[in-house]
């Protein structure tokens, strides 16, 4: 009788499973390898970029639950972008950008390997941009589209030697264009001139500008020939960069890709973008919109010369879902980012 | 028995698994969904973990089997600022079902043209408490809203709150235990009718404010709607700006203009049944020069005000204000108005021009006062027709 149970249980169970209807990735007509697009020679988790493909980094990149970043670019053949002091390049279509996220074992030695988690391939099409979020195998050897997203528990031990382990996010597609959206329309965040105005070590220890060299290598024309003209945001952690050009470029990759006049945050009013010198829309004694739990009983996003009294602070030091910024893409509390604010928002003249 | 529990065990790990399952095959439907589809949930309970998001797609509906029958739990989310969220659509349909529970707030709709909320209910658990998301339903710059049948439980802000859109019918909806049941936020062509706002702490409230993208609000029709009983102490976090809403609020116009309300219930608030006021009296500053913080154009007619002889809660500035400078005793005007004027459209005997007039007649029950609030509340002037107007100059607002 039991036994009946036991069958009649496990049929009931695989009955629900079935109904709902199973989806295959070649629907959408993107690989479902990530190998298949040849963004790499070698062994793949080695992420050593084939002829075409130019790694790159940010000068003060989006903070990501403490996960390390690899990035690289790749334009079609013969074609360029053009420089612009302002946004983020427009790059032609058939370009593609890749990011893997990955943890080092122990940040404390290199030797010890490293986890690679994601990759997510930003593609440039004639219809616009589109996201597709690539999970890594235990193996590291492939890595396979996941349109939902998924979840991956990750260990590793920090600077310090701690013990820290995650349940890493890999966001769906629609979440991608939560943070990736101007106008209702799919963009690119990162590669702004500001950005990659930066050293890069491309070979046997040879380091180069970046933009110099994306202009040797033709990827990019109309660069100011003066290099001092092309703006540059110095890294969040830079001790010889002024506090507040560290506070205003982390702020600008962190949080102005939704909040800016096009941006999904749009609504809020508050915009954070390095160009924005409006004192009222950057944050200073601006009263929450819809904030909800997010003002933690405070009046205004800014006060200066009191970070304990900033709702701008108060939400990046907070892991909770209905208070935390950004809304997306952490779980953990950027200490350091919140040490940074805190401090310019400290340094300032109280009113 | 061994064979029992081995029974109960496969079962629980594999309902965990179906759970796991369940989810991700929604999400992906919601994300491979070709326009024009309409995807189905079958009635059961199901636990979510993360949000649920549709994003870039043209006439689609979601349904459930019924309010209660199909039910999305957020209670165990771990990821995402709200329960659903659905972004840069046109033409989509939210139906019969029930969403719980989520961390932020639970439906939110962003840039939608043609949004439609039909027989949902969206709550929070438990007593209403601080910790509760802000926002129940929650479309913000979308255009054709339609919310229709649909119940707001326990947010901790508002339970049915539209801003910055266009085109707007809140209809047949239930709110209660919310901060604010109904909230229509700087929005314009509002349609606001046979709902009932009860036990919240403010019943209806349209409002605008400041610096933001749709700068102004207005033309907003509320009528036919029972609005009773809002005396729910505030839970607001502060620094929202309906955590300045007293409790014991009905209805509260707050710088928005063209607003009718008629042939509404406002009953039993200890406070007020419609307060009528400026941005200044937030205390805010304002820094957008575009603003106007004044309300102009509004008509409060053929509704019936009911109220019990008692003093105002001193709870809050609103609280204070009462008690300690209008001093009103037990017998409360049910509407007020903050006396302050856009001079710009004063006439020669100081009043608002007839277009601009806060107009307040035939209602049964009717008692007003204006506060004079710039000038620390020395001249106040309260009657039945203390905001009396022309008649021929109520017009009802067409859009």
């Amino acid at each position: 009788m039991q036994r009946i149970h036991l069958i009649f249980g496990l049929w009931w169970v695989t009955g629900i499973l079935m109904s709902l209807t199973d989806f295959s990735h070649k629907e959408l007509n993107y690989p479902e390898k990530l190998s298949e697009f040849g963004f790499f020679e070698g062994h793949m988790k080695d992420q050593i970029p084939a002829g075409d493909v130019v790694p790159y980094a940010l000068n003060s990149p989006l903070f990501s639950d403490y996960a390390y970043k690899l990035r690289f670019i790749r334009l079609p053949k013969g074609l360029k972008t053009a420089y612009n002091p302002d946004s983020v390049l427009q790059f032609p279509v058939g370009t593609a950008i890749v990011k893997t996220f990955y943890y080092k074992n122990d940040e404390r030695n290199e030797k010890k390997g490293r986890q690679l988690m994601e990759t997510r391939v930003l593609l440039h099409e004639a219809k616009g941009w589109v996201a597709l979020p690539y999970i890594w195998n235990k193996e590291q050897t492939e890595a396979t589209l996941e349109v939902a997203g998924g979840t991956q528990v990750v260990a590793w031990r920090d600077q310090e030697g701690n013990k820290k382990s995650l349940e890493y996010f890999v966001p769906n597609m629609n979440q991608c264009k939560g943070c990736h959206e101007k106008s209702g329309k799919m963009t690119p965040i990162g590669p702004s001139a500001r950005q990659l105005n930066g050293d890069f070590d491309y070979h046997s220890n040879s380091k180069e500008n970046q933009l110099s060299h994306w202009k040797n290598l033709g990827l990019i024309e109309n660069l100011p020939e003066n290099t001092s003209e092309i703006p540059k945001i110095p890294a969040f952690n830079d001790p010889k960069a002024s506090l507040d050009l560290r506070a205003r470029g982390y702020l600008d990759i962190n949080c102005a890709h939704c909040h800016n006049p096009s941006g999904p945050a749009r609504s809020s009013g508050l915009f954070l973008t390095w160009a924005n010198t409006h004192k009222s829309s950057y944050g200073f004694f601006k009263a929450p919109i819809a904030a909800g739990r997010g003002s933690g009983n405070l009046a205004f996003d800014i006060v200066p010369g009191k970070s304990h009294e900033s709702i701008l602070a108060y939400r990046m030091n907070s892991a909770d879902l209905g208070i935390m910024m950004p809304e997306l893409g952490r779980k953990l509390i950027h200490k350091e980012g919140v040490a940074l604010i805190n401090a310019w928002i400290q340094s300032m003249e109280t009113h | 028995m061994k064979k029992t529990s081995l029974f109960l065990f496969l079962i629980s790990s594999f309902a965990g698994m179906a759970q796991a399952d369940f989810e991700k095959k929604l999400q992906t439907k919601l994300i491979l969904a070709e326009d024009g589809s309409t995807i189905n949930i079958e009635a059961g309970t199901y636990f979510l973990t993360k949000s649920l998001s549709l994003e870039g797609k043209k006439n689609i509906t979601l349904r459930g089997k019924g309010i209660d029958k199909t039910v999305l739990s957020f209670k165990n989310q771990v990821q995402g600022a709200e329960g659903i969220k659905i972004a840069n659509c046109e033409n989509i349909i939210l139906e019969d079902f029930t969403s719980q529970d989520s961390k932020g707030d639970l439906i939110k709709t962003m840039q939608v043209k043609g949004m439609t909320f039909r027989r949902l209910k969206a709550e929070w658990l438990g007593k209403p408490k601080a910790s509760n998301g802000s926002y129940a339903f929650y479309p913000v710059l979308c255009e054709q809203v339609m919310i229709d049948s649909c119940i707001a439980i326990g947010a901790s802000d508002a339970g049915i709150y539209v801003g910055q859109s266009k085109h707007i019918v809140v209809k047949n909806c239930t709110a209660f235990q919310n901060v604010a049941g109904i909230e229509i936020e700087n929005s314009l062509y509002a349609e606001v009718f046979n709902n009932s706002a009860i036990g919240n702490t403010g019943g209806i409230l349209v409002f605008d404010l400041p610096g933001l993208i749709q700068k102004k609000g207005g033309f907003v029709k509320v009528h036919h709607n029972i609005v009773k009983d809002n005396n729910l102490s505030n839970f607001a976090p502060k620094g929202n700006i309906v955590g300045n809403v007293p409790k014991g609020t009905g209805m509260m116009v707050l710088a928005t203009s063209h607003v009718d309300i008629y042939e509404n219930q406002i009953l039993n608030h200890a406070t007020l049944g419609v307060g009528v006021i400026s941005y200044f009296m937030t205390g805010l500053k304002n820094k957008d020069k575009e603003y106007d913080p004044y309300p102009t154009d509004i008509q409060i007619h053929n509704n019936t005000f009911e109220r019990k002889d008692a003093r105002v809660p001193m709870e809050g500035r609103f609280g204070q204000m009462y008690r300690i400078k209008l001093k009103f005793g037990t017998q409360v005007p049910h509407i007020i108005f903050d006396g302050i004027l856009d001079e710009t459209k004063v006439g020669k005997d100081g009043k608002y021009l007839p277009e601009f007039a806060i107009c307040v007649r035939e209602n049964n029950g009717q008692s007003s006062a204006i506060i004079d609030a710039e000038h620390d509340f020395k001249n106040i002037i309260s009657g039945s027709d203390a905001l009396n107007c022309n008649p021929e100059s109520i017009k009802s607002i067409q859009f």
